[in-house]
């Protein structure tokens, strides 16, 4: 028995070897995302400190952990991992990457606390269309190209995680994306910068729903919603034009409508008082 | 014989043809039939909460206590948004329809917030009084014509379907029951008189923000260009274009477009026309490997901030999306953070340049500030909150209440489990102005 744990553990110390080196030159503070920033997690919680997922994105809790390290370790308390905190940081843990990274491309749920062996960290995800373990896939199969529209190539792809715009999930983005690229498809970036504006003028108005999804689906409100051009698959342009919009950019200068002089057949609609004209859409109150 | 086969193929075609056809008709139908139903079951909905909504303003008129008030209060808040709800599920979005649903709106935030206030120590006013008679009137009015429509709908037999062809195509606008019907609701409405609702009540139109508080004189547009160049350190072989706003624009600007033709950016920009202050800019250009990071971003932002005057700011909010990384500055003051002045900044990770800069709510709320001395200490503040929640971080700030009013409070940041909360505290009688959860990183879904 105790030949084969040692066994065992030989095992893991030759595939997961810790790194001494690690860490790049950058200062890390809270919503970067990528390498340096699971390495920060995993580091972290080695020691304890963080509980969370280890996802690659530097969150809350994140920034309170490292926070707790720093005053423990008796650095001034400031949130950012500078070169001081990872020098300590890599001192005080152990990173066993490839083990971080392999499970985090193959989306088990694992941990990274010290002192327990790694093997038990880990709970493979089953996925649906096959039944075998997910150790003999990984050897078989490369990692497939990720299909998932909501994810750009140029993505770091090892993250579990995004960051999103405070009150708003990826789901809400991707609603909104399809919604502008079926009304402004072919307008200049800006133009479609504007169309998510208004919707997200239209749920603060009082005058209109106050949900994305109350404010695209209201009878009659987008022309692409009622001939169906909303499920033609968006672009990434849309995407970062919502994105923007989210984030707090307005070119619209806060319209409630716009409209497509060529085509429009409302009358009623001229009437609005019009702010500005983008492409081929005039934007009013 | 093959003359035989001929017509025997053809009509077997023509059999399976109709077939096709009758199943297709049939199912169009169906469709359309539920269609009209879920359009039906909200117009019925919409006047039945109408209808409630009136008596419930009744009821709250004759009542005197606190005890029966307050939920009658809450009972109108939600009747009328319910309404707003429903209204938003007919198809009238085309239809000048917006000061009934403002009319809803402004019942439900002017009855939420007299539900919600200590009616023992701030009873109703006279003219609170008066505003809920008026509202009484105006909701009868409001209900008498949807009743009307109803009646003529079911009489009728008119369908919905019907109206959103009339709207869509326009032909015949003048001669459809339903349209004229929620014509006359909504011209009933506009008579109707905002101011009523009494001094205390800011309606929700009022709280868009201008930029009052801007000082400076008016600027033409070779200036407008001007302003454009230094702002964003053109080199000058740039095509440049300069629009003035329309006049639905609550404050005036000019709308500037550059076209670099060397690395064919688009960069889109707004400058106010009095001070010529820059409102926002979009640089348009795919960024695609990061060099810097996130915190080498912060501090060229600051550093932008400081060479065009935007003095005494500091970092609130800093988020890294692909690679962009999304920057939010307040400025402070003695200390005090004040959360209403903001800019947001987009910064590319590849090479550091400033790709997005907006300063609207900044140029809303930019105004020179005394800020009060807190009548109460922090210690006695940190007794207000929850005992659940540890405190990780405090500060004062001035942020706006509810109510739209600026107040200086005490800012705490904790954590309750594993959520951060950011809990303000009113640093002149210790209410609890607002308490946010803070948003975690969502995870991917689906992936693999």
């Amino acid at each position: 028995m105790r030949k084969w744990f040692i066994c065992l553990f030989l095992i893991f110390s030759v595939s997961y070897t810790s790194q001494a080196h690690a860490f790049s030159q950058q200062v890390i503070q809270r919503g970067a995302v990528g390498d340096d920033v699971i390495e920060l997690q995993a580091r972290l919680q080695y020691l304890g400190f963080y509980r969370g997922k280890i996802d690659g994105v530097f969150g809350w809790q994140t920034y309170w952990a490292l926070r707790n390290f720093q005053s423990r370790f008796k650095l001034p308390v400031d949130g950012l991992a500078g070169p001081k905190t990872k020098q300590r940081l890599v001192r005080a843990s152990k990173y066993y990457k490839s083990f971080v990274h392999e499970n985090l491309r193959k989306g088990n749920t694992f941990t990274h606390y010290g002192g327990v062996p790694l093997s038990k960290q880990v709970k493979v995800r089953q996925t649906r269309t096959s039944n075998r373990t997910a150790t003999q896939k990984a050897a078989n199969t490369q990692p497939k190209k990720r299909t998932n529209p909501q994810q750009t190539a140029s993505r770091n792809a090892r993250t579990a995680a995004v960051n999103v715009p405070n009150g708003f999930s990826q789901n809400d983005l991707q609603l909104m994306a399809n919604a502008v690229h079926g009304e402004a498809r072919g307008e200049p970036y800006i133009g479609q910068v504007a169309v998510a504006a208004v919707i997200l003028n239209r749920i603060k108005s009082p005058s209109f729903p106050n949900t994305v999804a109350g404010v695209i689906f209201e009878p009659g409100a987008f022309t692409a919603v009622a001939d169906g051009q909303i499920w033609l698959t968006p672009n990434e342009t849309s995407r970062k034009a919502v994105l923007d919009a989210l984030n707090g950019w307005d070119p619209s200068g806060g319209a409630l409508y716009y409209f497509n002089p060529n085509t429009a057949t409302n009358g009623w609609i001229w009437s609005r008082p019009q702010i500005k004209r983008i492409g081929r859409h005039i934007f009013c109150k | 014989m093959l003359r035989i086969l001929l017509i025997a193929a053809l009509s077997v075609g023509i059999a399976g043809t109709a077939y096709w056809g009758y199943r297709e008709h049939q199912q169009k139908n169906a469709i359309l039939i539920h269609a009209e139903n879920n359009y039906q079951r909200a117009f019925h909905d919409l006047t039945y909460q109408i209808d409630l909504l009136h008596d419930q303003i009744g009821t709250t008129l004759a009542m005197n206590s606190r005890q029966s008030l307050s939920p009658a209060l809450v009972e109108v808040w939600r009747l009328a948004s319910e309404a707003h709800a429903t209204v938003g599920q007919l198809p009238l979005s085309l239809l000048p329809f917006n000061k009934t649903e403002e009319f809803l709106s402004n019942i439900g935030s002017f009855s939420y917030r007299a539900a919600i206030r200590d009616l023992d120590k701030q009873p109703l006013n006279a003219e609170e009084y008066k505003a809920l008679q008026q509202l009484y009137k105006k909701s009868a009015d409001i209900q008498q014509e949807l009743r009307n429509v109803q009646h003529l709908v079911l009489e009728n037999n008119l369908r919905w379907m019907d109206v959103e062809l009339a709207l869509a195509t326009n032909n015949r606008p003048n001669d459809n029951t339903i349209i004229d019907g929620f014509k006359t609701v909504e011209k009933n409405v506009q008579s109707y008189n905002e101011t009523d609702f009494g001094p205390s009540f800011t309606s929700v139109e009022k709280r868009e923000k201008g930029f009052e508080h801007i000082s400076g004189k008016k600027i033409t547009e070779a200036e407008a260009k001007q302003i454009a160049k230094t702002f964003l350190g053109l080199k000058g072989n740039e095509k440049i274009e300069v629009v003035h706003s329309g006049e639905g624009a609550s404050d005036a600007f000019y709308s500037i477009t550059i076209k670099n033709p060397k690395t064919k950016s688009e960069t889109y920009m707004d400058v106010t026309e009095k001070g010529g202050y820059p409102i926002w800019v979009i640089e348009n250009r795919p960024v695609n490997k990061q060099n810097i990071s996130l915190n080498e971003a912060t501090m060229r932002g600051l550093q932008f901030l400081k060479q065009h005057k935007f003095n005494n700011f500091e970092l609130y909010e800093s988020t890294q999306y692909d690679h962009v990384a999304v920057l939010t500055f307040v400025t402070s003051q003695n200390g005090v953070r004040i959360y209403p002045e903001s800019i947001k900044m987009k910064i590319a990770l590849d090479d550091g340049n400033i790709i997005g800069f907006s300063a609207r709510d900044y140029l809303s709320s930019k105004r020179d500030r005394t800020i009060p001395k807190p009548a109460i200490s922090i210690e006695q503040a940190r007794k207000k909150m929850s005992p659940n929640v540890t405190i990780m971080e405090e500060r004062k700030a001035i942020i706006m209440n509810n109510m739209n009013e600026e107040v200086l409070c005490y800012e705490f940041l904790g954590t309750l489990g594993d959520d951060t909360y950011r809990i303000f505290i009113n640093a002149q009688n210790g209410i609890e102005e607002k308490v946010e959860k803070l948003q975690n990183p969502e995870p991917i879904y689906g992936e693999i």
